[in-house]
């Protein structure tokens, strides 16, 4: 599903070796180990309550771990040292709630961090903001409020604002599960367009339909650990683990 | 308004005009009311005149002790305020300690502590910083005026507006706390995610939002002051209500005194709020 040149390059973008973290009592992620090639798109799956949020929001430190490493694009998050604002930009984040920022217009929710972070100047940051919105559908909603938006349509936003940056990573922590069931596909559109372009992308979705379509790799998560890794589609027709078998049964009939 | 008026329509055996009478904010025909009786009484009546040329004097220092002491709670409320939320565990603390403390003790003990021991400590403090600049010869001049600052040279204004702001600072913080608190982590997670610092992600995402949140209580806390800003004429500031009692205690007119005092602060603090209003309309957005 993507072209041959961003997977020339096959050297491991995202490391995960060996990652715990427990909220009190509870383990929510139990050693984990994966890795996530440039240009891949890493499907997560699995029950809910099974570690898939809580797993890739470690990626850009937005959860700190307590034990194992992670590398993101060469740099440790595990190291004190690290600058954790630098490799954040450069990994952008899709919510499930979306989390446009209610107070600022469409387009000023997509030039911020552009000016603040990227330090560009208002012109090219507007250039850029402009030419996203085209790429998502809504190049006619610049100038409202988030508000005034369908879920839909705010979570294309989303998505601009996270692309604004620049970013070499794209993570989506369930982007359509807070959405009407119409719009689910104006949203999927968008990501089937990333990965086409070459954009490593992990996802964390119940979207079956999207995973078939654009996943390199499909990882079942369940109880804090993976149970399963698949290439490509091979999961769906030929899972190993009956958790696995019991949970496609679920969802996909 | 909030009420549908067609609801109220709906109502069984009232006449239309009933309902449009029932409707009409009575309450500010009767301040009307009262400030025009108030006028007139002051053009027509010496003791009412003389009361209100008297008293008037206190209405500057009232509104000066109010302003800048609420913009100092202000700046100190969400300093503390922020400080409440900081990670940083000294910071932390000594929010927390401010906070709490001043929260406990009256405003009216705060003002004698602060314009009675404070002051006079903070100014031996100046003093004793000042020989010791002479002694070393470090910045002579400067040196020697603090060496020889007095206590009556701090005037008592401005020991109550210090005092006034400390009080105030701490009910400020523990609304800017509230209203920070308020805004869902969601909005720090996408600012963060997106590289901004955990300054930027206040400056340009948070505060901005929690601004909108907190302005009613804030305006409350405005008018508030205005009115705790009676307490300073325990230490003799020339207020409003401190020119109200020398008045009173001159001429016995207690009637007119305290009545015109009264009648002042209302247009004062009805004004406040009404400006309070219409700032709040002008930051809304929709949710």
């Amino acid at each position: 599903m993507k072209n041959s040149s961003s997977l020339s390059n096959s050297d491991d973008i995202i490391i995960l070796d060996n990652i715990s973290k427990s909220f009190g009592e509870v383990k929510a992620i139990i050693d984990v180990s994966m890795n996530v090639k440039r240009g891949e798109v890493c499907f997560i799956f699995g029950p809910s309550g099974g570690g898939k949020s809580t797993l890739l929001r470690c990626i850009n430190h937005l959860e700190t771990i307590d034990s194992g490493k992670i590398v993101v694009d060469g740099i440790h998050l595990t190291d004190s040292k690290t600058d954790i604002n630098r490799i954040r930009s450069e990994v952008g984040m899709v919510f499930q709630l979306f989390n446009l920022f209610p107070h600022l217009k469409v387009l000023e929710n997509i030039t911020l961090a552009q000016k603040v972070v990227r330090k560009r100047s208002r012109k090219e940051a507007l250039e850029v903001a402009h030419t996203l919105l085209k790429r998502v559908g809504i190049p006619e909603k610049a100038d409202v409020f988030p508000n005034q938006l369908s879920g839909g349509q705010k979570q294309r936003v989303a998505i601009a604002r996270a692309l604004a940056m620049n970013p070499k990573i794209m993570l989506f922590d369930e982007p359509t599960s807070a959405l009407d069931p119409e719009m689910i596909q104006e949203v999927l559109e968008v990501m089937l367009d990333l990965a086409k372009e070459g954009m490593t992308m992990v996802v964390v979705s119940h979207e079956m339909g999207f995973a078939k379509a654009a996943a390199d790799r499909m990882i079942f998560l369940s109880d804090g650990k993976i149970v399963e890794t698949g290439i490509g589609k091979e999961i769906f027709t030929n899972p190993k683990k009956d958790r696995t078998k019991v949970f496609l049964s679920q969802v996909l009939n | 308004m909030a009420i549908n008026p067609d609801i109220r329509r709906q109502r069984p055996g009232l006449a239309p005009w009933v309902g449009d009478l029932s409707r009409f904010p009575w309450w500010i025909l009767v301040v009307l009311l009262i400030g025009i009786a108030v006028t007139y009484a002051i053009i027509d009546n010496r003791f009412w005149g003389e009361a209100y040329d008297f008293v008037k004097l206190g209405i500057k220092i009232t509104v000066k002790v109010s302003l800048i002491s609420f913009t100092v709670a202000l700046s100190l409320g969400l300093l503390a305020g922020l400080g409440g939320l900081s990670s940083n565990m000294i910071y932390r603390n000594f929010s927390m300690l401010y906070v709490q403390v001043i929260r406990g003790i009256p405003i009216i003990v705060q003002l004698y502590f602060v314009a009675f021991v404070i002051a006079p400590t903070v100014v031996s403090q100046i003093n004793n910083l000042g020989d010791w600049m002479l002694a070393s010869g470090i910045l002579v001049n400067l040196g020697s005026g603090l060496a020889n600052l007095h206590i009556r040279d701090v005037p008592m204004i401005n020991r109550a507006i210090a005092s006034l702001a400390i009080a105030y600072g701490a009910f400020e913080a523990e609304v800017f706390r509230a209203g920070i608190q308020s805004i869902e982590r969601g909005q720090t997670e996408a600012a963060r995610s997106l590289g901004m610092s955990h300054f930027q992600s206040m400056r340009y995402i948070i505060l901005p939002q929690a601004i909108r949140v907190v302005m009613p209580p804030l305006g409350n806390d405005f008018i508030s002051i205005l009115k705790d800003s009676s307490l300073v004429s325990i230490l003799a500031v020339r207020e409003l209500t401190h020119m109200g009692q020398l008045h009173r205690a001159r001429t016995f007119r207690s009637w007119e005194a305290l009545g015109t005092v009264a009648v002042l602060y209302l247009m004062l603090t009805l004004t406040l709020a009404f400006l309070v209003k219409s700032m709040e309309r002008r930051l809304a957005f929709e949710k």
